[in-house]
């Protein structure tokens, strides 16, 4: 072969090498998620994952409505204990397992009864199931609960091929199977996960990518690092203080979505004996506590005014938002005299526990300050967050600065904190009314009736104030200004349908 | 020496024992409940109690040390609480990574602290000594953290000469591979280079003192020959020490260096096994790790017979 030959040779074979170039989409993820599972995983960044690669029975809109998925529709009887749904005929799993009214049924079945499922509690409305026909299943309820839907919005309606969990059991997450829009291909733990588009995904036209890669950096500076130098082409959770550089930065863009979830800061009332202090068995103090802070302040001087002031479950922005109790301002007069008449002029001590990392230890200096000028002092103790955890939940604590992730239905930001004996009602608030309120809540699936609940439940909250909400956190996402099209979602999900990247 | 290496593994065995009965306790000794992390926001009581069961927390803590011993001498050390990965095969997955970059920071390291070292000892007091001194202790007293985002920020963000974290399997491209580790390799290497210079620097010192080489001086030899087959070389012996107990604080290193560049090995894998409580991991790492540490000894105590045949009868 002559120079001139071989030259020619590979001139083509470059070029034809640039056209048939598969386009890789780069994610930088804050955490390595946990088992890739959805009955067993844990992680909010694993749902991040999911959205790649497991549909769902339904999805939501970016306004929280929920919209067909899987299931193409649904209707209630009329006492709101059966649920039918129709579903998509068009569907097969990555292994090529048809998706049907069995399929369904067998999630189901191992959503409820797999020793390990974490979505147990989020499914045990449903007694029982049977399938109608193909493309129809109907589910029995044993009382009528309106969070259902919203659930099957989420890992609970995420459909896994039934021979691939029949055959891998609790292993199934080394390798899932599902039916989402790419298939799972390779997992190296902390370091990347990687999925490739199915092409046989009954939208695959609105898929414009051939591989996800997905990549944990824990660390901000150096996964915004990353974008900036094109390792990347998007990340999630931009700290909130690397807005502005980002906005500066012309070869980048930047989109926003108020979470569904708050952090706040958890009061003992009730869980053992180290409620027996002013704070825990006294809502004067706490209501004093929370007229103490000045949640705007808050809000600039620990993230630069990127996040959402909140007092209740549900931000201002929330159709769920009881605007009867807008944001306080700050009102230190009041606070003194709302102490005073709880019989401590002289003022309180009060042990609040923090997570030991920056921003959160910063969120509480910020309020300890705040709070002593109202005669409030605060004794921090900061605890990693897995000791916080148990001592929180064994009640070996006074007050707790913890968030909430957020569900999509307003019962999941609520009824589990603020019902007795709720899984993770760490306060060990009890109130009759309030259980009365919530429990009602999930009956109807009228949203102007559950609204009057909701309502009411806020205003005693408000009085007896188990947690003193702060703030609600804002889901920010960094793009390589190639990145077309990219929907920001409350639920902090990464949605790649419709998504592409110019050249 | 085949008895000798004998010998120094069979009294390496109760250490093991030791170690393995301190990994076991102390990690059950940490607060925080590995089941709660677990379970997720919502830990359901049910759950919890299920994956009690299953991960065998409900056993009195000999019941379950001895459990897991015994399974650790067949090899087994247990799944992952996080992933459900084999401990093991972690493990496998892991070591490559960080014994790459280990042995590319030992390299750096030697590369710039030896020659350093014997160039300030033989400059003693001259402005050689001085700059190489600023420099070493310039090394020392930068953090990894500090200099590894300053690298990432200089070299990758704008320059754009190579990748900013990440990491590349040397099996499955060599090139790319050394690339993604260069300046993780170096962030870790500065520090050691430092450690490395100062005791050559001390070594040469006392051994260019010494009347051998006197006399070899005065024999005629040229001054590099003295300096690197006389000198050096039995200069080395300590810096051979040192470098072998210095893998120790290249592994605690790499803690950090893996963090901050994202490379997926075994100093990473602890941090996140640690804050997870995923005991299975941190115990299988830190056994393994011990394991290595034993093994380095070992290795060392053969390295200075090979440099100095004298030393025989220990």
């Amino acid at each position: 072969m002559t120079f001139a030959k071989y030259m020619g040779a590979a001139t083509i074979l470059a070029l034809t090498a640039g056209a048939v170039q598969a386009q890789d989409l780069r994610i930088g993820l804050q955490e390595d998620p946990d088992i890739l599972d959805p009955d067993q995983s844990r992680t909010f960044v694993g749902r991040i994952v999911y959205a790649s690669l497991c549909d769902k029975l339904v999805d939501i809109t970016p306004d929280l409505e929920i919209i067909p998925m899987l299931a193409t529709g649904w209707s209630w009887s009329d006492d709101g204990t059966v649920l039918t749904m129709d579903l998509r005929d068009d569907v097969v799993f990555h292994d090529g397992t048809p998706f049907n009214a069995e399929a369904v049924a067998a999630n189901i079945d191992r959503s409820k009864n797999l020793e390990t499922s974490r979505r147990k509690s989020e499914v045990s409305s449903i007694e029982s199931w049977s399938v109608i026909d193909e493309f129809t299943i109907e589910m029995t309820l044993a009382a009528p609960d309106a969070t259902l839907i919203a659930q099957f919005a989420d890992r609970s309606g995420m459909m896994l091929s039934p021979t691939a969990f029949n055959e891998a059991g609790e292993d199934f997450g080394l390798s899932p199977v599902c039916a989402g829009p790419f298939s799972f291909s390779e997992r190296i733990q902390q370091d990347r996960i990687v999925l490739e588009k199915f092409e046989d995904y009954y939208r695959a036209d609105e898929i414009a990518f051939d591989s996800v890669t997905f990549l944990p950096i824990p660390d901000t500076t150096v996964r915004l690092a990353n974008l900036r130098a094109g390792d990347l082409d998007m990340l999630e959770r931009l700290a909130a203080t690397d807005v502005s550089s980002v906005e500066a930065d012309a070869g980048l863009q930047m989109e926003s979505a108020t979470s569904l979830g708050y952090q706040g800061i958890t009061i003992n009332v009730g869980n053992g004996e180290r409620a027996e202090n002013p704070l825990g068995s006294n809502a004067t103090v706490r209501q004093a506590l929370s007229l103490a802070i000045d949640r705007g302040a808050l809000n600039q001087v620990v993230f630069e005014g990127a996040f959402a002031p909140g007092n209740q479950p549900y931000s201002p922005a929330s159709p769920w938002y009881n605007a009867s109790f807008p944001v306080p301002e700050r009102d230190v007069d009041a606070a003194r005299a709302l102490l005073a008449e709880a019989g401590f002029a002289d003022g309180v001590t009060i042990e609040v526990q923090v997570a030991n990392n920056p921003v959160q230890t910063q969120v509480m200096q910020v309020i300890q300050s705040m709070a002593a000028d109202a005669g409030i002092t605060i004794e921090l103790v900061a605890k990693e967050f897995a000791t916080l955890l148990s001592d929180q939940s064994a009640g070996d604590y006074t007050a707790s600065q913890v968030g909430w992730s957020g569900r999509v239905d307003p019962d999941g930001n609520i009824h589990q904190f603020m019902t007795t004996g709720g899984g993770i009602n760490d306060s060990k608030y009890s109130s009759e009314s309030m259980d009365q309120l919530l429990n009602d809540a999930r009956l109807s699936t009228e949203p102007a009736v559950r609204g009057e609940s909701y309502d009411a439940a806020i205003a005693l909250q408000q009085e007896a104030m188990p947690i003193v909400y702060l703030y609600h956190p804002v889901w920010i996402w960094a793009l390589a200004d190639s990145m077309q099209d990219f929907t920001p979602y409350p639920d902090g999900m990464i949605r790649l349908h419709g998504v592409s990247l110019s050249e | 020496m085949l008895t000798f290496l004998a010998r120094r593994i069979f009294i390496a065995i109760p250490t093991i024992i030791l170690i393995s009965i301190f990994v076991f306790g102390l990690q059950h000794l940490l607060p925080g409940d590995p089941i709660l992390v677990m379970a997720g926001e919502e830990r359901d009581p049910q759950v919890i109690e299920a994956l009690r069961e299953k991960y065998r927390l409900n056993d009195p803590i000999p019941v379950q040390y001895l459990a897991w011993v015994g399974n650790a001498i067949q090899g087994d050390l247990g799944i992952s609480l996080r992933t459900q990965q084999p401990v093991l095969e972690l493990i496998g997955e892991k070591l490559p990574v960080t014994v790459q970059l280990a042995v590319m920071a030992l390299i750096i390291a030697m590369v710039i602290g030896i020659p350093a070292g014997v160039i300030s000892a033989y400059k003693k007091g001259t402005w050689v000594d001085w700059i190489a001194n600023v420099i070493a202790l310039s090394g020392l007293s930068v953090p990894n953290f500090w200099l590894g985002i300053m690298l990432i920020l200089l070299v990758s963000v704008n320059l754009g000469w190579l990748p900013a974290s990440g990491y590349q399997p040397l099996s499955e491209d060599p090139l790319q591979s050394i690339r993604t580790m260069l300046m993780p390799a170096f962030v870790l290497g500065t520090a050691l280079a430092a450690t490395l210079m100062r005791h050559t620097r001390s070594a040469m010192l006392s051994v260019l003192q010494s009347d051998y080489v006197r006399t070899a001086r005065a024999k005629g030899m040229k001054e590099n020959t003295v300096l690197i087959r006389h000198a050096l070389r039995n200069a080395l012996v300590p810096v051979v020490t040192v470098t072998t107990l210095l893998f120790g604080e290249l592994l605690a290193g790499a803690v950090l260096t893996e963090q901050i560049f994202t490379i997926p090995g075994f100093g990473k894998l602890v941090v996140d096994a640690v804050f997870n409580r995923d005991y299975a991991v941190v115990q299988g790492i830190i056994l393994c790790t011990g394991v290595a540490f034993i093994a380095m000894n070992i290795l060392a105590d053969a390295a200075y017979r090979v440099l100095n045949p004298r030393m025989t009868s220990t």
